[in-house]
């Protein structure tokens, strides 16, 4: 495993929900990104984030971890649930929630 | 150069037959695009699978030429 693929795997496993984005959720520096972050907010649950754009070996690193390539990227419990759209689909079906409470993910203070 | 709406439709069609392809112009500017893609190859999938077969039907352009294409997915009810 590669120096880049330990780094995203520690990242992922040490943070229940995690969010690999352009730009941070106060200032997303794309409409998938920004996007993603209302809906973890809608959410209400705690997450943390990466801003690839501050770091080139993850920005292409996290595309190859989950063999997905685009970025905004969701991970709880070090599973990859998706990208922006799938987030969207499962929000309004009521399963990301549903998820989030089966993974009894904490909630955003 | 962005890409036209046909040759993604085109693209997705040939890679997943009997698919079905919705193409929406989210920005009026030919290069934002909202697909739904309807396809028998996606029963039983999850989501992140069914979405993977449309970035494979893409050939790699998913996140590159192609930055903003909304994907939504169904298997035929």
């Amino acid at each position: 495993m590669s120096d880049t693929n330990q780094r995203i795997a520690d990242i992922v496993g040490g943070n229940d929900v995690v969010l690999f984005m352009k730009g941070t959720p106060l200032f997303p520096q794309c409409g998938f990104s920004s996007r993603a972050v209302a809906i973890l907010d809608h959410c209400g649950v705690a997450y943390d984030s990466v801003d690839v754009l501050q770091d080139m070996e993850i920005r292409q690193g996290i595309k190859a971890y989950s063999d997905w390539p685009t970025i905004p990227q969701l991970y709880v419990k070090g599973e990859f649930v998706g990208g922006s759209d799938i987030m969207m689909e499962m929000f309004e079906a009521g399963e990301l929630q549903t998820m989030m409470d089966e993974q009894q993910v904490a909630k955003a203070s | 150069m962005p890409m036209a709406a046909e040759d993604i439709v085109t693209l997705i069609e040939e890679a997943l037959p009997g698919a079905v392809v919705e193409m929406r112009d989210l920005a009026g500017d030919n290069d934002h695009w909202a697909a739904k893609v309807t396809a028998p190859q996606f029963t039983g999938l999850t989501r992140v699978k069914q979405h993977k077969l449309v970035y494979d039907a893409l050939g790699g352009r998913m996140g590159g030429e192609l930055h903003a294409l909304q994907l939504t997915t169904q298997a035929p009810t």
